[in-house]
């Protein structure tokens, strides 16, 4: 199985039924998978923070939701996280392709990826960095951390972790 | 007409019905004039009561009504498209439209000049799309629910404020107790 195979299954075995999603080439599978997959509602958001406006209608309709999202996001949606996701108590787990790390070729990304951890941490998000693809085996317990704390949480997935190194 | 008279006058429609109501004081008036349970009062976050309005929308069965403002809607204009490609039948979005960022002091918006919200709506794809004067907003607001296809609409209104004190409950219990009415319609 893929770590994108891996990751939508888990998604679906901690019943997370909604997704909202941004693109990012490093997760381009995985998308492909929750738009095919019945097991999940999919609507593509125009930016991170719409999604997360997306995600919190639909853990308060009563689904499980998550957002999958670019590092660079975490620079759009810090207004978001802190006035509505946290104030507000919404779990959110976000899966984030962790652009800028070792093996990225696009020099533009490390400048955001510099400061990713560090604005994850003075958020107060509990952060989880993925690097080796045997990671994905912690995801479910993340998962349910998640929503048992209404938190967001960053799964950081960088390049090793894809594959793309 | 000014929104505060138009939230005064949909306020019998709306009663019964899920309200995710934007930030300031579209919020502050809602909570004035008829405070209840089925209101999601946003405290923070500008632009984002229809994304929240349409993800509640698509995943359950109760009407939804999400009122918003031009303001907000310019803030956060990708909805459009979002709302015109993922369809929920029981969604309704209401735009205030006074031409002015009023929680602010009235600052004129964009869509009080050249750019019209109704002509966006539609040709980002929403199929139901109604224009009409303030007066016109609680008729046009229960044909919609009425109708149970996804409508916007885009009520005209002076700008101008009335005094309202802010929000004091806390976002905990705002969001508690509009899931407990959520689960009850869907039960």
């Amino acid at each position: 199985m893929t770590v994108h195979q891996e990751i939508a299954e888990s998604l679906a075995r901690n019943r997370v039924e909604f997704v909202t999603t941004v693109p990012c080439k490093q997760l381009a599978g995985v998308i492909e998978i929750v738009e095919d997959d019945p097991r999940f509602i999919h609507v593509p958001a125009n930016k991170e923070d719409e999604g997360m406006g997306l995600c919190t209608g639909a853990f308060m309709g009563g689904k499980r939701a998550c957002i999958i999202m670019q590092n660079t996001a975490i620079g759009v949606t810090i207004n978001t996280l802190t006035t509505l996701i946290q104030y507000y108590s919404i779990p959110l787990p976000m899966l984030v392709s962790y652009r800028g790390e070792v093996g990225e070729k696009v020099a533009c990304q490390v400048e955001m990826a510099v400061h990713t951890k560090a604005l994850l941490a003075q958020l107060n998000i509990p952060t989880y960095h993925f690097h080796e693809p045997e990671a994905v085996k912690d995801l479910d317990s993340i998962l349910n951390h998640a929503f048992m704390a209404k938190k967001p949480v960053a799964i950081l997935m960088d390049a090793q972790f894809w594959g793309a190194a | 007409m000014i929104r505060s008279e138009i939230i005064k006058s949909i306020a019998p429609v709306i009663r019964d019905h899920l309200v995710v109501c934007n930030i300031g004081l579209p919020s502050q008036e809602l909570f004035m004039h008829e405070d209840k349970p089925s209101n999601f009062y946003m405290l923070g976050t500008m632009g984002l009561s229809s994304s929240i309005g349409l993800g509640l929308a698509l995943v359950q069965r109760a009407t939804v009504i999400a009122i918003d403002g031009d303001g907000s809607v310019l803030t956060n204009l990708g909805t459009l498209p979002t709302i015109a490609n993922n369809v929920a039948d029981k969604f309704i979005l209401l735009i205030i439209d006074n031409g002015s960022y009023g929680s602010t002091g009235d600052q004129p918006t964009y869509a009080g000049r050249k750019t019209s919200l109704a002509a966006v709506a539609t040709a980002c794809g929403c199929e139901n799309v109604v224009e009409c004067r303030a007066e016109e907003t609680a008729d046009v607001l229960r044909e919609a629910i009425l109708s149970e296809q996804m409508t916007i609409i885009v009520s005209k209104c002076e700008s101008g404020n009335v005094p309202v004190s802010v929000i004091e409950l806390d976002p905990a219990v705002i969001r508690h107790r509009f899931m407990q009415e959520v689960a009850k319609r869907n039960a």
